[in-house]
């Protein structure tokens, strides 16, 4: 007690020094960036609260009301959505969908990625300039140009091989890295572009091999970019729904963005599924974003943008 | 993906001090310098060619074929996009997104990256804007429909809207439901007809002594349950004006009227005028729990008894945000023209949605160009006495209209090809009047008979990001 007491005045005396220092017009600023982020956080908030609150009453009152009755707050939305298990189309099955589609997608793309852009910085082949405009020029290209004609090549495989790439996970997984490349490489090859071409010659010169000088030389630096790049292809991958949609619509295996697009027929009816769906499907990106927010924004900031 | 080519300050860099990291190996088998790197172009490049550009020019091609992929059409496919009133809308939704969004986007993140720099708690605020763009679409539009969300009990908005409607004009004890076609005049079943300004008046005239009863129909049980009634009791006669207003409906007798059954209940808390010859109030009164009424020393003459009109004041019901209603008037124009000078109001209510995915975006953005900003400059600028506003309209924003212009044309890119919020938000019977390009073009893939007309259409999409392709290598080579 006397420890606080006597420690009191040292903290009030900034404080007071602080205020004084906060004219009208900064607290009226302070004011409106506040209401800024309430209005920012309250959507997210408002969709946690709904899948906290019991099955069947969110046609009934608003989820504000729990600030009033927080007795409503319950797990069961989870329990029960929980409790389906892995069966086919429940949501710890499109977990694991989203899952198994998103991880080799992120991984393939970081991998071809660094090593295209290898090749476009330290390559000495001709036409670089020229392979790399292209790349350039397929940043912005919409995936709809690519989706009837993959479609068409998948059957056709399919029916030759007897593969299953049409409604499959794999070939999800192939047309998302194509999409994902320009970018990638693009990424990549700017990031490559200022590490000093000398360090590679002396890597040459003592008889490295460019697949040494790749692993032990290149991949090291490039670690930084190849983060950002890995989480922004993992977010723009885990959150797609079109490609998903085209790719696994006539698959029992669905995504989570599909699991709650596929509940959106009756909405009042079903909002506790979509709600706990909505908060599942976001708590892995969201983990990705806190841990990694540094190198994620540092992907956002190289220009890219789904 | 839509990307733009970054401004040179934003791109990551290699660290300038980096260790040489000689090897020890000097393997590699028998790859030299030249072959060996241009194996490592190889998955790349094979992939790009198998997945990207061999369907582009498949795409462009099959645009010129009907539905089967059989038979050559010319350009009959790109003549029914012009023809085909849904693509209209959704060719004039995209536009009303590509009009709206990227300028609102910009000037936000603007907004948000000037004004953060001159708080103390700006990573806060920049997290708590910037954290819905790890969000899906999916999520991010369901989430937003639940707030716009028609009914006032639920949806957030409508509930502010209903507490500020109701303040400024409160609802009867039985509000009527306009919007499903209910009038205060059909509510009128016994003794009772309507009167002016949606007020209900007494059929008959009253006098001192008399009794009289109104039935009305078309009263919910559970609103007169709410207001305590009880059954109501046929009113004896006094040297007043008594009277009774009940439910005239007997859930065991449907079809009979004007008699007051055990299982009919009175409505209370109504508030009643009395009115002389010349239609002015002389007394007001209000029904019991059981219904009854009395006016105690009304005077000679013949009087009427009305129902208030405030007694059925319509309460708000709730906007339906999520819904194709247009919010320009285009009503009276043919369809074609509706199509095109239509504005849905779920078009905005969308767009205020994607504007809290992308704000963070635009702030984040702009804010690294804000930091990379030569700060002597705009010391200079208000050491020459420049204010605050006038140093941001004539110093900052000119000096970062490259990023601005960054920002402005990657959410252009974005909304061009606008998808996924629209099927999750716009409610099941507004997805055709709020589709765009993007969602037209899934439609038609789908459709047994739209294959050529997907192809058309991806190649409209297509051609309309070249521009944004020609600013991107313009940025790179220059």
């Amino acid at each position: 007690m006397s420890v606080q007491a006597a420690s009191l005045p040292v903290v009030a005396a900034p404080a007071r020094k602080r205020r004084l220092r906060l004219r009208p017009s900064r607290l009226v600023l302070n004011v409106v960036l506040a209401a800024v982020a309430i209005f920012w956080l309250v959507p997210s908030i408002g969709i946690a609260i709904i899948s906290l609150r019991p099955n069947g009453t969110f046609g009934q009152s608003g989820w504000w009301t729990v600030f009033t009755a927080p007795s409503q707050l319950t797990f069961s939305n989870y329990q029960q959505l929980f409790s389906a298990g892995f069966k086919a189309g429940s949501v710890l099955d499109s977990l694991t969908t989203s899952i198994a589609i998103t991880v080799p997608v992120t991984i393939l793309v970081t991998v071809i990625s660094s090593l295209t852009a290898y090749s476009l910085v330290f390559g000495r082949w001709r036409g670089r300039t020229l392979v790399f405009l292209l790349i350039v020029a397929m940043l912005v290209l919409p995936l709809q140009m690519a989706l009837i004609p993959i479609a068409s090549l998948y059957k056709v495989v399919d029916n030759a091989t007897g593969l299953h790439l049409f409604g499959s996970v794999i070939g999800t997984v192939i047309f998302h890295v194509a999409f994902g490349l320009p970018f990638g490489i693009f990424l990549m090859r700017n990031f490559y572009s200022g590490i000093p071409h000398d360090l590679l010659e002396a890597g040459r010169i003592d008889g490295a091999g460019e697949w040494t000088l790749f692993r032990k030389v290149v991949m090291p630096i490039g670690i930084p970019a190849l983060a950002s790049l890995a989480i922004f292809q993992f977010i723009w991958v885990w959150n797609d729904l079109l490609v998903a949609l085209i790719f696994l619509g006539s698959s029992t295996h669905i995504t989570l963005t599909m699991f709650l697009y596929g509940q959106t027929r009756a909405l009042s009816n079903n909002y506790w599924i979509i709600s706990t769906g909505a908060i599942i499907s976001i708590v892995i990106p969201l983990i990705v974003f806190f841990a990694f927010q540094r190198y994620f924004v540092r992907g956002v900031l190289a220009g890219a943008v789904k | 993906m839509a990307v733009v080519a970054p401004t040179s300050e934003s791109v990551p860099s290699a660290p300038a001090e980096i260790l040489p990291t000689t090897s020890k190996h000097a393997g590699g088998g028998g790859f030299r310098s030249h072959f060996g790197s241009l194996l490592f172009l190889l998955p790349g490049a094979v992939w790009l060619l198998l997945i990207v550009v061999y369907p582009l020019i498949a795409t462009v091609i099959r645009s010129f074929f009907d539905a089967s992929g059989q038979n050559f059409v010319g350009i009959a496919n790109y003549k029914s996009i012009f023809s085909t009133t849904d693509i209209i809308v959704a060719l004039k939704n995209n536009v009303v997104w590509v009009v709206l969004f990227p300028f609102l986007v910009t000037f936000f993140g603007l907004v948000f990256a000037v004004l953060t720099e001159r708080i103390r708690w700006s990573t806060a605020f920049k997290t708590i804007v910037f954290m819905p763009l790890v969000f899906s679409a999916t999520a991010a539009g369901l989430t937003w429909a639940s707030i716009f969300f028609i009914d006032p009990h639920t949806g957030m908005v409508n509930a502010a809207i209903q507490t500020a409607a109701n303040a400024i004009n409160p609802p009867g004890l039985y509000p009527i439901d306009p919007t499903s076609g209910q009038t205060v005049s059909s509510l009128a079943a016994t003794g009772t007809q309507p009167g002016p300004g949606g007020t209900l008046e007494s059929k008959t005239s009253v006098s001192a002594g008399s009794t009289v009863q109104l039935g009305l129909i078309g009263i919910s049980p559970t609103t007169l349950q709410q207001s305590g009634a009880v059954p109501a009791v046929v009113p004896t006669a006094s040297s007043g004006i008594t009277g009774l207003v009940w439910r005239d409906f007997s859930p065991t007798h449907p079809l009979v009227r004007g008699q007051v059954f055990p299982d009919e209940d009175g409505i209370p808390g109504l508030h009643l005028s009395l009115l002389n010859g010349s239609g002015a109030s002389v007394a007001t009164t209000t029904t019991a729990k059981n219904g009854t009424f009395s006016f105690a020393n009304p005077g000679s003459g013949n009087y009427r008894v009305q129902i208030g009109a405030n007694n059925f004041q319509a309460g708000f019901n709730g906007i339906f945000f999520l819904g194709t209603q247009s919010l320009t008037p285009t009503s009276s124009l043919s369809p074609t023209l509706q199509a095109i000078l239509s504005l849905p109001i779920v078009d905005i209510a969308m767009i205020i949605a994607y504007l809290w995915i992308w704000a963070g975006f635009a702030m984040v953005v702009i804010g690294a160009g804000l930091a990379a900003l030569n700060r002597e400059v705009l010391e200079a600028a208000q050491i020459d006495g420049a204010s605050e506003w006038q140093t941001l309209r004539r110093v900052t924003v000119p000096m970062l209209s490259p990023v601005l212009v960054v920002v402005f044309v990657t959410m252009l890119i974005n909304v061009l090809k606008i998808f996924d919020i629209i099927l999750n938000m716009a409610a099941p019977s507004s997805q055709a009047g709020a589709a765009t390009l993007a969602v037209e073009i899934y439609n038609d893939f789908l459709s047994p008979t739209g294959q050529g007309l997907a192809a058309a259409l991806a190649v409209v999409l297509f051609i309309l990001v070249i521009p944004a392709m020609l600013f991107n290598l313009k940025r790179i080579r220059g």
